[in-house]
């Protein structure tokens, strides 16, 4: 026999191979069994987690923003339009190499390291294949820069979206305001929910006041999403609800005016529809260019801004407060006749100065030697004779004046839709005690009583005091915004006016008309030739106080340290129409600089406006006095 | 059984072999092999349909691929196992000659050399591997007493590890680890004792550090942590995983449906195709797509290792056991990969995953599993 252990055992290797294939099937069947345990484990016990994850996966939530509201001006003219702004954004998956991306992009456009930083903090965050913005607004210059050099700027991606534009640029500035990216205080304020998609804000004027209104409603799209985030299919939409457009009462070509007319000045022009409180114009000069601020201003140019003395940002038709000077006479005129001061009869000597019984203090008018004896109220509006009204404030006492002036709008927000305004000083004993900490002295009535002294009033608020002269007391909310969408803006207006007997009316006002007309007038010859009637009043504001006995004299004051020259009227002024309060700083007196920028404008407004718009109900007579029509008449001839 | 009970028995066969003979058309096939088969290229045509997304031509091409395999399996299925037995040594050593050829004239992509350029097609040396190794493996211990002494085992690990190592230098982990499976059941199935078991068990430990400092690259590195914790690179090598994990879970009991399968429809789940078809089966078909595919695979191993058993020679029936091993071995590391509890390394889900070369690879493995199968007969034929 050979050795067993050389030859081959066909048996015994069958047994041993039997033996091991049925234990390797035995671990074949386990391991299959860990495979089956495994998918049991993801399908059926945690199905609803991966089914979520999948669905999170694909489809994606996309806020649609509003477009906001557009601004119309009276005449539908466009105020704020929205215009295709341009983003670049980056798909970092797309991208060959990012950071050779980044510096061919840097050649091209020159980031800010803020720029870099934001772009890399969000890239940390994104989805795969989600774009991510780098820069925004891109000029055409830079657009055409990235088509020219497309073929190298892989990943690379310009989209658009809405970005507000200002036609009209400075002129409207102050009134239409900006919109300007949502800062991090602002995101804290507001319903995160309302501002999802949208970037852009109200920041001040009218579209920070009707940021509500403008704003619109966020859309929504529920967009199936492949892995490289292009959308296969919308799912479900919701529509975005754009912002209500407004319609403003301002006329863009009344407001042109009256800034050409303030010319090289700083100033502010306020005019007022009488019969609805409608702003018809609202400037403030020098302004800046809103578009700027959309767009996210550069320092440089921001520096300019603030730095410049001429206070471009500063809203003087809303927020400057200056001395009213005499344009308060007529009102404080009222105030003495109908607090039965005096009557209307009542006349003063003036010898150039006013003096208080026992004390050496002078209060000077401002015509060296006086206006002479026999000064009446009329002739102390006409030739606005200080010491008249010196006499009669202080015989009135600083209570009636404070009362009469309020009633007329003075120290008090006039309640326009512009965010904002400053409130000025209709100054009174309470009011000096609380902020003075002192007593009230009668020289301070006496300076009030030229509109002067603690006294300040903003030219809206002058505005609003010249139109209520105007209306003989009616009260009404200067109003920018005439219409909301479609919906008109209720004027708030309280015709529980200022009850004064009529008379009293009729004088005060025909001496406003006496201003422009009167040989002694002070405004006769800055307003001149007029083919309407006009009625008005000069002021000055002092910017600088004036010595006892000293003279002013211009020629020896620096241009920033000169009078502010004030003007107020109306027209016609039969059945008044139109109220304007001009300011010019620095322009010494109203009549020279103030006066003709009113007249411009109020001469603008009857150009563009010459028959007066029936606002009420028309009259039964009416219908019965319109003429018959032309073709009528030429079957009557033929 | 005696040898006079052998002898009936042969000759039994052998008038049964003589009535085949006479037609000379009848093919040696395993009919419920190829049965099976086709179901589960049937099943794969299918899904593939959808997992590219619709695309004919991946449909087209896979078929074309599944035709050349089953010509090639056909072709093999006639062949004589010990005529395989004898020439296997040439297999083997022309394929490891092509390997090393592979490190100085071979072709790469994604830094891996793999391919051999012969002009027309780029081939692909550790394929050739796959099939040569068990045949070898098979060849040489089928000749030895076993259980193998100590001498044969070292000699037998040579023959694995030689290709097996040339192969995951390429790297190529994948195929390196179908390589050295097939090889090894060569080894176990003929009765490997158990202090080898240990010991290589005891080795593989030891080495285990060896391997991890120097001897894997950095993404294969990255690979092994990912499975511990996908979320720790959700946008790298994470992402693979955690799609195919959640496709297959969003798939459920029932599946979405055919083509409705978001995951890999839009393109959320990467090769899907290919290595992660798997995924698209489940999110589409659901549990019960995944058991009914396990099904037709385990009745085809099942199968398979009957004709291991069955078989007349050793060779026969280690070749046999490791092909069928080794087709599980495809299963169970690709399925297990996909749903995340192994580490991801190219290996195809069999039949299913779009390639031509798998395909042909694993058909030509079919082809020997038949012959064996046929080898009684053709024994009796011989007398």
């Amino acid at each position: 026999m050979a050795d067993f252990s050389t030859l081959k055992n066909p048996q015994l290797e069958s047994r041993l191979y039997t033996a091991r294939a049925s234990f390797t099937l035995l671990v074949v069947l386990l391991m299959l069994g860990v495979l089956l345990w495994r998918y049991h484990d993801l399908q059926i016990n945690r199905h609803q987690d991966f089914a979520t994850l999948a669905d999170n996966n694909r489809i994606l939530v996309r806020a649609l923003p509003p477009a906001r509201g557009l601004i119309y001006d009276r005449n539908g003219v466009l105020l704020a339009d929205n215009r295709p702004g341009f983003t670049l954004s980056i798909v970092v998956e797309r991208t060959k190499n990012l950071e050779q991306l980044l510096s061919d992009v840097g050649e091209l456009l020159a980031f800010k390291d803020s720029e870099l930083a934001r772009f890399e903090k969000l890239a940390k965050r994104r989805r795969p294949y989600e774009s991510v913005p780098l820069r925004f607004n891109l000029s055409e210059a830079e657009q055409a820069l990235i088509a020219v050099n497309e073929h190298r700027l892989s990943g690379v991606e310009v989209s658009a979206q809405l970005i507000r534009e200002y036609p009209l640029g400075p002129e409207l500035a102050h009134v239409l305001g900006y919109t300007g990216r949502i800062n991090e205080r602002e995101l804290k304020r507001f319903d995160p929910k309302r501002y999802k998609g949208s970037h852009m804000t109200g920041k001040t004027g009218l579209e920070k006041f009707y940021e509500d209104q403008l704003l619109g409603e966020v859309g929504y799209e529920h967009v199936e999403t492949n892995a490289r985030g292009r959308v296969m299919r919308v799912l479900e939409r919701t529509d975005p609800v754009p912002g209500a457009d407004l319609q403003l009462y301002l006329d863009s070509r009344l407001q042109k005016v009256a800034i050409d007319a303030l010319g090289e000045e700083r100033g502010a022009v306020v005019a007022l529809d009488t019969k609805t409180g409608g702003v018809l114009a609202l400037a403030s000069m020098p302004s800046y260019d809103p578009n700027l601020f959309v767009t996210g201003i550069s320092t440089k140019a921001y520096q300019a801004l603030t730095g410049s003395p001429a206070q471009p940002l500063f809203d003087r038709a809303l927020r400057g407060q200056y001395p009213p000077g005499s344009t308060v006479k007529p009102v404080f005129g009222l105030a003495a006749l109908d607090s039965g001061t005096v009557t209307m009869g009542y006349r003063i000597y003036d010898p150039g100065f006013y003096q208080l019984e026992n004390k050496e203090h002078k209060y000077r008018d401002w015509k060296r030697g006086g206006h002479g004896s026999k000064i009446s109220l009329y002739d102390g509006i006409v030739q606005s004779c200080d010491v008249y009204f010196y006499d009669v404030g202080f015989r009135a006492g600083i209570d009636v004046l404070h009362d009469y002036g309020t009633r007329f709008g003075y120290g008090k927000k006039t309640g326009i839709d512009l965010p904002a305004e400053a409130q000025g000083i209709m100054p009174s004993r309470d009011w000096k005690q609380g902020a003075r900490g002192r007593a009230w002295y009668p020289g301070d009535t006496i300076n009030v009583s030229i509109g002067q002294g603690f006294m300040l009033a903003t030219p809206l608020q002058m505005a609003v005091a010249v139109s209520r002269l105007a209306t003989r007391g009616e009260v009404r909310e200067p109003q920018l915004v005439s219409t909301v969408g479609n919906e008109a803006v209720v004027a708030v207006s309280q015709p529980a006016m200022i009850e004064i007997p009529e008379r009293y009316w009729d004088l005060v006002l025909d001496s406003m008309v006496g201003v422009v007309r009167d040989l002694r007038g002070t405004a006769r010859r800055a307003v001149g030739k007029i083919d309407y009637t006009m009625a008005g009043k000069t002021g000055t504001a002092q910017v600088v106080g004036i010595k006892q006995d000293e003279k002013y004299d211009a020629s020896k004051l620096a241009k920033l340290q000169l009078d502010h020259a004030l003007f107020i009227a109306f027209a016609p002024v039969e059945n008044p129409r139109i109220a304007v309060a001009v300011i010019v700083e620095n322009g010494e007196h109203g009549s020279s600089t103030a006066a003709p920028v009113a007249r411009d404008l109020i001469s603008a407004y009857f150009k563009y406006y010459p028959d007066p718009v029936e606002t009420g109900e028309v009259e039964e007579g009416d219908a019965l006095l319109a003429p018959s029509s032309p073709i009528e008449s030429a079957h009557e001839s033929g | 059984m005696s040898q006079g009970d052998f002898e009936r028995s042969l000759k039994e066969h052998g008038s049964t072999v003589y009535g085949e003979r006479k037609s000379w058309l009848a093919l040696r096939v395993d009919v419920p092999l190829l049965l099976l088969l086709l179901l589960l290229m049937a099943i794969g045509i299918f899904v593939l349909y959808s997992a590219s997304g619709q695309d004919l031509n991946y449909v087209k091409r896979q078929s074309i691929f599944m035709g050349i395999g089953l010509f090639a399996m056909l072709v093999v299925a006639q062949f004589d196992p010990r005529f395989m037995q004898r020439w296997a040594f040439v297999l083997y050593i022309g394929g490891v000659g092509l390997l090393i050829a592979v490190i100085f004239v071979g072709v790469g992509a994604k830094g891996a050399q793999r391919w051999l350029d012969l002009g027309f097609f780029r081939f692909q040396p550790s394929e050739v591997l796959k099939v040569a190794v068990p045949l070898m493996l098979s060849s040489y211990l089928g000749q030895r007493v076993l259980p193998p002494r100590f001498k044969h085992v070292f000699v037998a690990l040579l023959l694995i590890g030689t290709p097996a190592i040339l192969v995951g230098i390429q790297p190529d982990l994948g195929t390196a680890l179908l390589i050295f499976a097939a090889g090894f059941f060569v080894l176990f199935l003929s009765g490997l004792g158990i202090t080898y078991l240990l010991g290589a068990l005891f080795f593989a430990l030891s080495v285990a550090p060896v391997f991890w400092f120097y001897l894997l690259r950095d993404y294969q590195k990255t690979r092994i942590l990912t499975l511990l914790d996908p979320q720790s690179d959700k946008l790298g090598a994470g992402w693979n995983i955690i799609q195919s994990t959640t496709a297959i879970g969003a798939g459920g009991s029932s599946g979405k449906g055919w083509m409705q399968g978001t995951q890999s429809q839009l393109d959320f789940l990467p090769e899907s195709h290919t290595d992660f078809i798997i995924a698209v089966l489940s999110e589409e078909f659901g549990f019960t797509g995944v058991l009914c595919l396990l099904l037709v695979y385990v009745l085809i191993i099942l199968r398979g290792l009957m004709i291991s058993i069955n078989a007349q020679s050793m060779f026969s029936r280690l070749l046999a056991g490791s092909i069928t091993l080794t087709f599980f071995v495809y299963i169970f590391v690709n399925m297990g990969m996909v749903s995340g509890i192994l580490p991801v390394v190219g290996v195809p889900l069999p039949m299913v995953s779009y390639g031509g070369t798998s395909i042909v690879t694993l058909l030509l493995g079919f082809g020997m599993l038949m012959a064996v199968s046929k080898e009684k007969k053709r024994m009796g034929e011989q007398l």
